[in-house]
Parts: structure tokens; sequence; C-alpha cells
């Protein structure tokens, strides 16, 4: 007998041992239990975690934008409109105020990691007979670099941008037939055309975003753009992601601009994670409440066979007290042992499924993040259902009428 | 008055009271056991002996009357000072050996003191030891309390009984499920140490073979007891 545990511990022990099937299917319902929910979480994390980083290395944290122009309604006189509709302008390449002046602004702010200034805007790619619309980009590499991770996306070729160069997408090469080191006739919309030398192609992880994406230096755009010194946006990274969307208003209140934030931006990814949370929580809930439920179910039957005993104990001088705690500890033993049981089984079968799972070129599906503290979570619940799930049964055995049990 | 273990004054017991039920078991009872006597208690099945036993030893309580251990009227005392009184004056042995399945036999020698301590110690096993010596079961003591015969089971089941030196053994039947030798060694252990121990012994039995080594005979019929 071990000399260091109490005597309500060494009873629930012998009970739960004596009880080897009870034990053993409960346990293992348990830890069914709680693998699912180690398994679901710490994937969820996973692919969240992924998500976002992919995210953050793909977009500015928070873009500043020339703000919205907005036609307003004519007016003949007071309260007399001449024309009740009002259609919106169309949106013309036009560049931020004083740019300049507010990328400093930008970057003197300490939340603020890295700004960028880009042209964007339209043109057509030609290649002998192909042609195909793209987006264009310029940029000042050497900081915008640092908001998306450009050469990180480099699948052949570099990322190098003098005036001549231009960085296009994948599927685009595709699309054109070329490769890195060919030549492509660039047409803006106002007619000016470039010839521009292919220096490297990337992938973006998104067809259609590799259909149209390429990358030139800013000054390049400007003038295939037509709009000398200008730039459509400032691209920014900030010290804290989740911070964003708050510095976002902030930037927009004290400057004039428009200001994005990533969380905006990818607004239907938050919701689908917030729905995700949400259905994560339920399955949370209600499989705590089938273990607990189970644990109560095992206890209350084991309260009954073991009448006789829990009154020859109380016969011995056991009082009500120590009665209680021996059915309580009963229930946490189960859900704690079942809880580490269920922790290692979602852990192998994560580590099995992050191996198993691979995209087409080899690289994981999502990152495998085993947080020590999802364990712990799950151990310290467990254990508590099983403390709380264990109440009634522990309440009745104490109650027991001992000249009744032993009487059987 | 200070040489009694027990007295039992007026002591009834009703069961279901207030129900279509209700059954006064035992009526009046009256009695006084002195320190170190030996007394069996004879009777008709269905006389309330086992209920009187219930009483004597804290798992029940009288419906009226008044039960005095030790000096100790135990009618003023809550739960938790009945649970202790109960664990250190009086030990139990009953009818169908009631040794805890999930313990060895020493374990179940043990579990008095363990419960009382709330820690094992090597005291607390030594002792134990020491029981199932006097009882002759040293060889065994390791034993699952299951794979005992009747007889070695009994003898473990009045070890635990002295295991906190109790002023009184209640023994409900103890010899009843043997046969006639085992039943005999189980009775004669029982004198022997209540000789050496001085512990006073209250015996149920249905045999007056044995009734008759007793100091006293005391006979319940219908709930009273018989003179
Ligand atoms: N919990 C109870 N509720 C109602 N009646 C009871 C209860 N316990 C015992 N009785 C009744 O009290 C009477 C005495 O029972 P008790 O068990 O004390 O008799 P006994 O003398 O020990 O009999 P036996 O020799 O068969 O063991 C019986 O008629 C029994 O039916
Ligand atoms: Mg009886």
């Amino acid at each position: 007998m071990n000399r260091w545990l109490p005597f309500e511990w060494i009873a629930a022990v012998r009970f739960l041992r004596e009880g080897r099937m009870q034990t053993l299917f409960i346990i293992s319902g348990i830890a069914i239990g709680v693998g699912v929910i180690v398994f679901m979480s710490a994937l969820l994390t996973g692919l969240e975690a992924n998500f976002i980083k992919r995210v953050l290395t793909s977009q500015p944290h928070i873009q500043l934008i020339p703000p919205d122009q907005i036609a307003r309604p004519q007016r003949n006189g007071p309260k007399v409109l001449e024309d009740a509709i009002v259609q919106r302008p169309s949106q013309r390449v036009i560049s931020i105020d004083q740019w300049l002046k507010i990328r400093d602004r930008m970057l003197a702010l300490p939340e603020v990691t890295a700004a960028s200034p880009t042209m964007a805007g339209s043109a057509l790619a030609i290649r002998g007979a192909a042609s195909r619309a793209i987006s264009i980009s310029g940029v000042e590499p050497t900081s915008y670099f640092k908001i998306v991770r450009v050469p990180d996306y480099i699948v052949s070729g570099e990322a190098r941008l003098t005036n001549q160069d231009i960085i296009i997408g994948i599927e685009l090469a595709k699309d054109l037939g070329a490769v890195v080191g060919d030549k492509l006739n660039i047409q803006a919309a106002s007619g000016t055309t470039m010839v521009l030398t292919v220096t490297g192609l990337v992938d973006l992880g998104n067809k259609g975003v590799n259909q149209r994406t390429t990358y030139v230096a800013l000054r390049t755009a400007q003038s295939l753009l037509g709009v000398i010194g200008g730039v459509t946006t400032i691209d920014m990274t900030v010290q804290d992601i989740y911070a964003a969307e708050t510095l976002a208003k902030l930037i927009e209140a004290s400057n004039h601009v428009e200001a994005d934030s990533w969380i905006v931006t990818n607004a239907q990814f938050f919701t689908a994670v917030q729905a995700q949370e949400i259905s994560n929580t339920m399955i949370r809930l209600f499989v705590a409440l089938s273990v607990a439920f189970g644990i109560a179910a095992v206890l209350v039957v084991s309260v009954i066979q073991r009448s006789k005993d829990i009154g020859i104990l109380r016969a011995m001088g056991t009082s009500r007290g120590q009665i209680l705690r021996v059915f309580l500890l009963q229930g946490g033993m189960l859900g704690f042992v079942g809880a580490l049981l269920g922790s290692a089984m979602g852990a192998a079968g994560l580590i099995y499924w992050h191996s198993a799972m691979r995209l087409a070129d080899g690289s994981e599906l999502f990152p495998l993040i085993l947080e020590r503290s999802l364990f712990i979570d799950a151990a310290v619940l467990a254990t508590l259902t099983g403390l709380l799930a264990a109440m009634a049964p522990a309440l009745r055995a104490a109650k027991l009428d001992p000249a009744e049990a032993i009487r059987g | 008055m200070a040489d009694e273990v027990l007295r039992l004054e007026n002591v009834c017991k009703v069961y279901n009271v207030g129900r279509p039920s209700e059954t006064e078991v035992l009526h009046d009872i009256d009695f006084a056991l002195e320190h170190g006597e030996f007394l069996a208690l004879i009777g008709p099945s269905g006389s309330g002996k086992s209920t009187l036993l219930n009483i004597v030893g804290l798992l029940d309580r009288p419906t009226s009357g008044r039960l005095t251990i030790k000096g100790e009227d135990t009618s003023l005392l809550g739960d938790a000072a009945i649970t202790h009184l109960r664990g250190h004056t009086i030990g139990f042995v009953f009818q169908d050996h009631h040794l805890i399945s999930a313990f060895s036999a020493l374990e179940n020698v043990m579990m008095p003191l363990l419960a009382d301590a709330g820690f094992p110690s090597p005291e607390i096993t030594k002792r134990a030891q020491d029981l199932m010596a006097r009882v002759d079961l040293e060889k065994v003591a390791g034993n699952m309390a299951m794979n005992m015969s009747g007889g070695q089971q009994q003898r473990v089941a009045i070890a635990r009984a002295l295991a906190m030196n109790p002023d009184l053994v209640l023994a409900d039947e103890p010899t009843g499920n043997l046969d006639t030798k085992s039943a005999d060694s189980v009775f004669e252990l029982m004198r022997q140490v209540n000789r050496e121990s001085g512990t006073s012994f209250l015996v149920v039995t249905h045999n007056l073979d044995l009734a008759r080594r007793c100091d006293r005979i005391i006979e319940v019929i219908d709930g009273r007891i018989a003179h």
C-alpha cells in the first residue's frame, strides 16, 4: 500500500481497479471524447495559423488608398435637387495626395513596421499573338518585399526589379507562353507601350491571382499609367496584426486617406473562423456533457454495487465525508486518466494526419501546433467534469444508511 | 456504572414511523453489559436481535429510550461524534464475513486504522500483521479476501473488528454460515480474545451449544427481553 496516498485515494483507486470492465469502458469513452476535442482544436489552430501566415506574408496589414470619390448631387436652390439619381463616378487612377508626407508620418508611428508606396493599375500584356489583361503593381522592391514576401513566392528566376523588369504570375506566364528572360509588350489603357523583360515567376497560391499579377518598378508603373510621381496605395505592416483595424481607424481619422486593414479585407475568413469556433464550442460542450453523464452513470451503478462495502466502511468508523471523497475522487481520476489517454490519442492522430495529408507539392497542409496549454486545459477540464459528475453519486454514497446498506 | 460498557434504558424501535407499514420491533429494552462480559443474544427469527445490535452498534438510532456507551449518553451526539465513537469503541463481525473484496485480507484489517489515521504508516501495517498472527492467518495475510475459506474470512473479520482495540465487539451470527468445526474454532477465538484482552462481546447466535458457553444469555422474543 502506497505510503503517501491518503485513505480516500487508496480506496478510490482500489474500487476503480476492481470494477475493471466499467472502468475500462468509461475511460475509453472519456478518452475518445477528449481525443476528438484535442484533435479538432489543434487542427483548427493549425489551419488558422497557416492561413494567417499566408495572408500576412502576401498582403499588407493596412493599405492606404485615396478617399472614395463621391459625387455630390447638384442643387437648384435650397432643398431642390436637380437630379435625384446620383451616379457613382468612374474611379479613375488617382494618386494619394502628398503621399510622401503621409508615408513618412506612417513610418514615424511606433506600431508601423514598414510602409511602401505602390502604383497600381491595369494594362494589357502582349507576347506574339497572345494578349492578356493584367494588373500592374509598381513597387519599391526594398520596402515592398518586407511587406509582401515576393522573393518567397518566386518559383523561377529572381525577384529583381529594375526599370525594364517585370515579375509575373505563373499562370500568366503559361497563358502567354513566356519564360524567364522573355520580353513582354505592356500596353496601358492610355496607349503607352513598354517592353519589359521577365525576371521572375511567382506563385501566390491562387490561380486567379497568378493569372493577373505582375510586379514592376514603381517608376515604370508611374510612366506606364501616366501618373508621374504619384502612387495609388501605401502598403504597411504593423506590430500587432490584431490591432490593425483599430490603427486603420485612427489613421483615417487624422489623414485624408482611406485605410483598410487586413481584418476588413479578409472579413470572410473571420466570419468563417467565428462560425467554426461556435460549432467547436458546441461540440466541446456536448462532448463534455456526454462524458459527464457517462461518468455519473458508471458511478451511480458502482455506488449501488458497493453499498455493502460502504456500509462496512461506515461501521468501521469511516465518516460520511471520507465516503463522499472516495467517490468524488473516482470521478476526478476517471476524468484525468481519460484526458491523458485522449490527449495522447488526439496528438497521435494529429501527427499521423499531418504526415499523411500533404498538398500536391509535398508541403504540409497545416502546421503541427501542439500547444502544452491545450493538453493542460483538456486535463483540467476533464478532471473537473469528472468531479462534478461524481457529485450526485458521491452524495448518495455518503448518505447511505449503514444499517440498511449492510443488511443489503 | 464505570464498569459498564453499555446500558440500554427503555429502548424502543419503530420502523416506518407514520406510515401504514409502521411496526414496533423493539419494546422497552433494558439491559447493561459489563466490561469483559461475553453475552449471548438468542431468540427466534424476526424477534429483533439484529435491530438491537444495530442500535447498540450506533448504526441505527432508537426511536425512544436511552443508549449509554461507556457512560456517554449517545442520544445527544451528532453524526460525526457517533461515527468517531463507533470507530473507536465498537468492532463488528457480521454473518456473511463482509470483507471488502477490493482489498487483501491484511488490508481489510488495516482499513479501520487507515480510515482513522488518514494515511498509511508502518505502525498500521505492523498492527494489522500482529492481528493476523493472533487469528492464525499470518501466512495468508496477502491473499485477496475472496480467495479464503468461510472460516478464514470470519477470522479476518474478527481481526478487523479488533483493529481499533475496541471495548465492545458486536457479532451478528458470526458462525451462522460455518460448519460445526469452523464455527467452534471461530467461537473459541472470540472467547480467547475476551479472556486475554478483556474485550466485551455481544454475540447473536442460534446455536444454543455455543450460547451456553457464554457468561450470560439474553433471550429476545417479539422485541422484548424474556426472563
Ligand atoms: N428496515 C426495516 N424496516 C421495516 N421493518 C424492518 C426493518 N428491519 C427489520 N425489520 C423488521 O423488524 C423485525 C426484526 O428484524 P431483525 O432483523 O431485527 O430480526 P432478527 O431477530 O435479527 O431475525 P433473524 O434471526 O432472522 O436475523 C422483523 O419483523 C423485520 O421484518
Ligand atoms: Mg438478524
